[in-house]
């Protein structure tokens, strides 16, 4: 099956800047993908090319087979993108610029969707209301209804729910998973790491313009098998003897890192021979932060 | 789901088109009844201070010559304005995202863009007649050439405010191109005066000012006499539209400004 995206050594130069540095990445068609990476990385950067805002200064990029330079009015017409800034036509309804970005993919009489589209992000009652006098919540909405309005068979959403309440968040979710249960691809670059882990099948993590871990996230998550013990003790401090396990402390807490499940045992153990008591302990699995931290920190 | 019907071709050029004319007709007061207002107000300083004094073609009052001028000279302004004004904003603001990511090919968006520029032009040109034809009295010697100029001359001028827009990144740098370039060159394209009143040197100049031959070509519909042939002065301003609208259309292929 043809690939939903697929990147070959896809180079960037900004001046001396590299920006990306021969990024190769293939997703698959239905997949829900993550792009995950400081601020730099060159996530944005890599989005632009697909979507033919920028050009990749080497290298190439497909949209479902169509070169995005070559082919760029096809691999256009599968492609939806949310941008990250937050845009939009002060001259225009609601209703007006998503018909108007409609047009511009060619589409003509696509009210049934774009009500169903409004419907989904809880935009009709607004349709007639100027986008100037949206709140930002309400813009992201439209940004988002805008990339959705030709029903793209790929969806990027570059930090779609940036400065967006849990409401809209959750809905949004709801239909955009609905559109990847429908077989659309969902690209998806977000700092809510929590989000990624709850949607994405596989995650690809950029820094400095390289992509340094590509894997599923289940994949991702076990590259650390151990486990983390977040205590809180009376009196506050760990034994010297439990010292090189702490990786965090935290007012009126402390996070130990341990290879298993077994070593609970020992810390208890230390900790009651030291004459320090446990007024809080809770067993964690590593989350997506952790590891991604991790991965950034050793590269 | 609901689907989504299929692609009608040049349906994202009608769609821009006409995005481009809500935007400058929604806020006509500013961009059509202004520049009618000025235009009204020329004719009534000038007409009336140089009454008498002034005949340049035989048998023709001053401010009948005038009209036609300042309808040329609104006209290729607010064309020049409508494109370069809209395309900076849209970049500033970032909403020129909304045009740069569907598939319009480049010769859609120059269509769409240009289009709109010649009826803004026309718009505010036929505003100019309305609003001065009462204080004049006009002849139509050649209305069919006054209307191939006022197209040519707004699509000469479309075209540079496209590729105006796209160049400047601030204000200041649109403002430097309309002020420095435009208003001088439109000034001195005879709008106000025959350049066989001018001086040898500055007639010699005055040729090789595009915008000369769209008002001279332009005024040539109304009265049947201009200072050069309207087949000369179609050939050049045809020639201008030929030459400015390759290279926007080579500057939208390369991207430049636009797809970075």
């Amino acid at each position: 099956m043809t690939p939903a995206i697929q990147v070959e050594r896809v180079s960037k130069n900004y001046g001396g800047m590299r920006a990306l540095d021969a990024v190769s990445l293939t997703i698959g068609q239905g997949e829900f993908f993550g792009l995950l990476g400081p601020n730099g990385a060159g996530k944005t950067t890599l989005i632009n090319i697909l979507a033919g805002l920028v050009l990749a200064s080497s290298g190439s990029a497909r949209v479902l087979g169509h070169d995005v330079v070559k082919d760029y009015r096809s691999a256009r017409r599968a492609l939806g993108v949310v941008p990250q800034e937050l845009v939009f036509d002060p001259f225009f309804t609601v209703r007006e610029a998503l018909v108007f970005q409609s047009g511009y993919f060619g589409l003509r009489d696509n009210r049934d969707w774009i009500e169903e589209v409004m419907h989904h992000l809880d935009l009709t009652e607004r349709s007639a209301i100027n986008m100037r006098a949206l709140s930002g919540g309400m813009k992201r909405r439209v940004l988002v209804a805008q990339a959705l309005v030709h029903k793209p068979p790929v969806i990027v959403l570059d930090e779609p729910t940036a400065g967006v309440d849990v409401e809209l968040r959750q809905a949004l979710w709801q239909f955009i998973r609905s559109l990847n249960r429908e077989g659309h691809t969902i690209v998806l670059t977000t700092h809510y790491l929590e989000e990624a882990e709850a949607l994405c099948g596989r995650i690809a993590m950029l820094k400095q313009g390289r992509i340094v871990a590509l894997d599923t996230t289940q994949n991702l998550l076990n590259l650390h098998s151990g486990c983390y013990l977040e205590l809180r003790l009376q009196p506050d401090r760990v034994p010297e003897s439990l010292a090189a396990l702490v990786t965090l402390r935290r007012e009126g807490g402390y996070r130990l890192a341990l290879r298993d499940y077994t070593e609970v045992e020992r810390v208890i153990a230390e900790l009651r021979s030291a004459g320090v008591g446990i007024q809080e302990l809770e067993v964690m699995q590593p989350d997506l932060e952790e590891i991604f931290v991790q991965i950034m920190s050793k590269h | 789901m609901n689907g989504v019907p299929a692609h009608q071709p040049l349906q994202g050029f009608y769609t821009l088109f006409h995005k481009e004319w809500l935007r400058f007709w929604r806020v006509s007061v500013q961009t059509i009844l202004a520049p009618v207002l000025t235009a009204l107000l020329f004719l009534v300083v000038f007409a009336y201070s140089l009454r008498g004094r002034v005949e340049i073609f035989p048998g023709v009052d001053y401010a009948a010559f005038l009209v036609p001028g300042l309808a040329m000279m609104s006209v290729l302004q607010n064309a020049f304005a409508n494109s370069s004004s809209s395309l900076m904003q849209s970049k500033m603001t970032g909403n020129i995202v909304f045009v740069l990511l569907p598939p319009l090919s480049h010769q859609e968006f120059f269509g769409a863009y240009l289009l709109a520029a010649i009826a803004r032009g026309m718009v505010v040109g036929a505003g100019v007649f309305i609003a001065t034809v009462w204080f004049v009295e006009l002849r139509f010697e050649h209305p069919l050439w006054a209307v191939v100029f006022a197209l040519a001359g707004s699509g000469v001028m479309g075209a540079l405010g496209i590729i105006a827009g796209i160049h400047s990144d601030k204000v200041d740098e649109l403002a430097a191109f309309q002020n420095f370039i435009i208003l001088p060159l439109t000034f001195l394209s005879g709008v106000f005066y025959s350049i066989h009143s001018l001086p040898p040197l500055w007639q010699a100049a005055s040729h090789l000012n595009p915008i000369f031959y769209m008002v001279d070509g332009f005024r040539y519909g109304f009265f049947g006499a201009s200072d050069v042939s309207p087949w000369i002065s179609l050939a050049i301003v045809a020639a201008s539209f030929s030459a400015l609208s390759f290279f926007t259309l080579w500057l939208l292929r390369s991207g430049y400004k636009l797809r970075h």
